[in-house]
């Protein structure tokens, strides 16, 4: 295994961004949007996830390998919730008369 | 290369060294490190545990002879759940992967063992420690769920050893964990140098996708029985209504790890069916990317229609659809491999001898298995089957007509390579067909009954059905005649068979490369790949004869 050496700079440059995203996230929390509140929250939380994923746990760095395992996790969990929500959301469609 | 035969080296008494004879008594098999050695101690477990279920499985055929039963309903409901629990979990998981995957996968890659052997050792006494539970829990009255621990009957109906058995299941799976975890890192890692993905026998294919399933849904299993223990001790609600939790999340959780289970036990007997197919039609396998990629396509898709369980379980009905649409998918994948089976036998020189014959008979029985798979991931038609006999003969004809049969098939194939001795060949035809004719005896009839709407686990039925079980009852006791013929004739091989060749089949694979039985090492030179999989070319005759070359 060959440790990929970061210099100091990256991770002092994500570290500031990482804030910047945490003020934006408050920021924005004040703005009323009405539903899009959390849209928005999301996807600064997303922005900020993938930043340390990346860059704080080396999958930057990493193996084709490694990226596909992380890659396959996130697919796993979108299957996961879709599925769920799948059945949450249409159970009043048809009902059942035995 | 040299051949295996003119590498065979000798131990201070003149016998062939071998990984039998490296190192006598207890001490020398408990605590090897030894690949071979640990399958052996699999072998043994898993053969005692499938005796076991399989004698619960006569009681429950001796139970059905009679409508009204022959005993108690409770009694009943823990001998079909002991049936279950041991077949699954301490037979069908373990059995290719832990007794032929451990032995063959290093030797099918050139290495000389597996990438962890002491972990190796350690899935073994988590295998025999999670068994010891289960063991224990029968013997204190037994399991009244069936296997499938369903809410509420585990939970807030729970009057048997539920907590006991779960404790056993939970240990068990981290067994097979670090199998899967095993297996993963050495085909990664410890590929013979010039064997490359592509030139991988589809064995290891098989297995490599099957401990992608097993890291991915045993911890599944794991969480749901401790959810299970959690509720019941510290009342948390989780699964029972009366505090706040839901009986269908446990349908939900249990068959995500559940389903993909099945394709746990049947992926590593598809890797023996091509094994077995190709070396005994002396063909690569038509399509070889196709069956290898198929493998991982079946482990994917497996895990995307848990819910075919549910149908009738309060889950949507517009989700329902989805996932019947997704269990259709599945049978792409496993269709590839039996065609592709199906055309390597074309034009080949077919041979009929036992492993060949549980070959075929896999392709016949995975058929029907597969087939009637369909009819009950059909929502509408499954409205109807759900818990009835149909439902049973169809992953009967999966987990016997398929697991089984591949499991019988390798070991036949490779008997001679594990044990150094040839079974005896017309004893093992015999005792294939007398399996097979068995086999539908006890299982096509209950593609009947369940159509006629005969619900499964129940102890009692109506007198029209006696014929129909009676029938059953009398496969089951052919098949049990079957497989303890086989028993009976592989024991006797052990001393008295005939001594086998490096490569009495003629077969391709670095297996077959190496003496019979292996030495501990596996290969005294590390071996260099420069042919594809399954070339017959590079077969020795000097290997199959078993006669160095003059
Ligand atoms: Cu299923």
């Amino acid at each position: 295994m060959s440790e990929h050496i970061v210099s100091k700079k990256v991770y002092y440059a994500i570290f500031a961004a990482l804030l910047i995203g945490t003020a934006l996230t408050i920021g924005a929390a004040f703005i009323n949007l009405h539903n899009f509140n959390i849209v928005v929250a999301l996807l600064i939380a997303a922005v900020k996830a993938t930043l340390v994923i990346y860059f704080f746990m080396h999958v930057k760095y990493a193996s084709r390998l490694t990226k596909l395992c992380v890659a396959l996790g996130f697919i796993w969990l979108f299957i996961i919730v879709s599925i769920t929500m799948t059945d949450y959301l249409t159970r009043g469609w048809f009902t059942y008369v035995p | 290369m040299k051949s295996a035969i003119s590498q065979q080296r000798f131990n201070r008494d003149g016998e062939p060294q071998t990984y039998l004879n490296n190192g006598h008594g207890l001490r020398s098999w408990f605590l090897t490190k030894d690949h071979k050695r640990i399958a052996m101690l699999y072998l043994v477990s898993v053969a005692f545990f499938f005796a076991v279920g399989g004698i619960y499985a006569l009681l429950i055929r001796i139970n059905l002879l009679a409508p009204n039963g022959l005993f108690e309903s409770d009694t009943y409901n823990r001998i079909f759940t002991t049936h279950g629990i041991i077949m699954v979990f301490f037979f069908l998981v373990p059995a290719v992967p832990a007794v032929l995957g451990n032995f063959l996968l290093p030797i099918m890659i050139g290495a000389k063992d597996l990438a962890f052997p002491k972990i190796n050792l350690l899935s073994w006494y988590l295998y025999i420690f999670g068994a010891a539970f289960t063991v224990i829990a029968v013997i204190a009255g037994g399991v009244d769920t069936g296997w499938t621990f369903y809410t509420p009957y585990s939970s807030t109906y729970s009057n048997s050893n539920v907590l006991l058995a779960g404790v056993g299941i939970f240990i068990v799976g981290f067994s097979s964990i670090l199998t899967g975890l095993n297996f993963i890192v050495t085909v990664h890692t410890m590929r013979a140098p010039g064997l490359t993905w592509f030139r991988l026998p589809l064995f290891v294919w098989a297995n490599y996708a099957t401990s992608l399933v097993i890291m991915l849904s045993t911890p599944v299993l794991a969480i749901t029985v401790s959810l299970l223990a959690i509720e019941r001790v510290a009342h948390v609600g989780i699964f029972d209504p009366a505090i706040g939790g839901d009986p269908v999340l446990f349908q939900h959780m249990f068959w995500f790890y559940s389903h993909p289970a099945v394709y746990i036990m049947v992926l590593p007997a598809m890797g023996v069916i091509s094994e077995l197919i190709a070396n005994m039609s002396k063909k690569n396998v038509f399509g070889y990317k196709l069956v290898a990629m198929s493998s991982l396509a079946i482990g994917v898709f497996g895990f995307l229609v848990w819910g075919h369980h549910l149908f009738v379980s309060t889950q949507s009905v517009y989700l329902g659809i989805i996932f019947s649409f997704l269990s259709f998918a599945v049978a792409i994948p496993s269709a590839i491999k039996v065609f592709n089976w199906t055309a390597t036998l074309f034009k080949g020189s077919i041979s009929y001898d036992a492993p060949m014959l549980y070959g075929l008979g896999f392709i016949g029985l995975f058929l029907i298995g597969g087939m009637t798979g369909l009819f009950v991931a059909a929502v509408g038609l499954d409205v109807h089957l759900t818990d009835t006999y149909f439902v049973i003969a169809h992953f009967h004809y999966v987990m016997v007509g398929g697991s089984l049969m591949g499991f019988l098939g390798g070991m036949h194939l490779w008997w001679p390579k594990m044990t150094g001795r040839m079974y005896p060949e017309a004893w093992a035809r015999a005792a294939m067909v007398i399996q097979f004719v068995g086999f539908n005896l006890t299982f096509f009839p209950q593609f009947i009954l369940g159509y006629l709407g005969m619900p499964r686990r129940y102890a009692t039925y109506p007198p029209e059905f006696q014929v129909l079980h009676i029938f059953s009852t009398a496969g089951a006791t052919i098949l049990a005649i079957g497989m303890a013929i086989t028993i009976c004739y592989l024991i006797w091989s052990l001393k008295k068979g005939q001594r086998a060749t490096p490569n009495p089949w003629g077969a391709a694979g670095l297996e077959w490369m190496t003496t019979s039985p292996p030495p501990t090492e596996n290969f005294y030179e590390t071996p260099v790949v420069t042919w594809e999989a399954y070339d017959f070319t590079v077969v020795r005759p000097e290997d199959v004869t078993g006669m160095a070359a003059e």
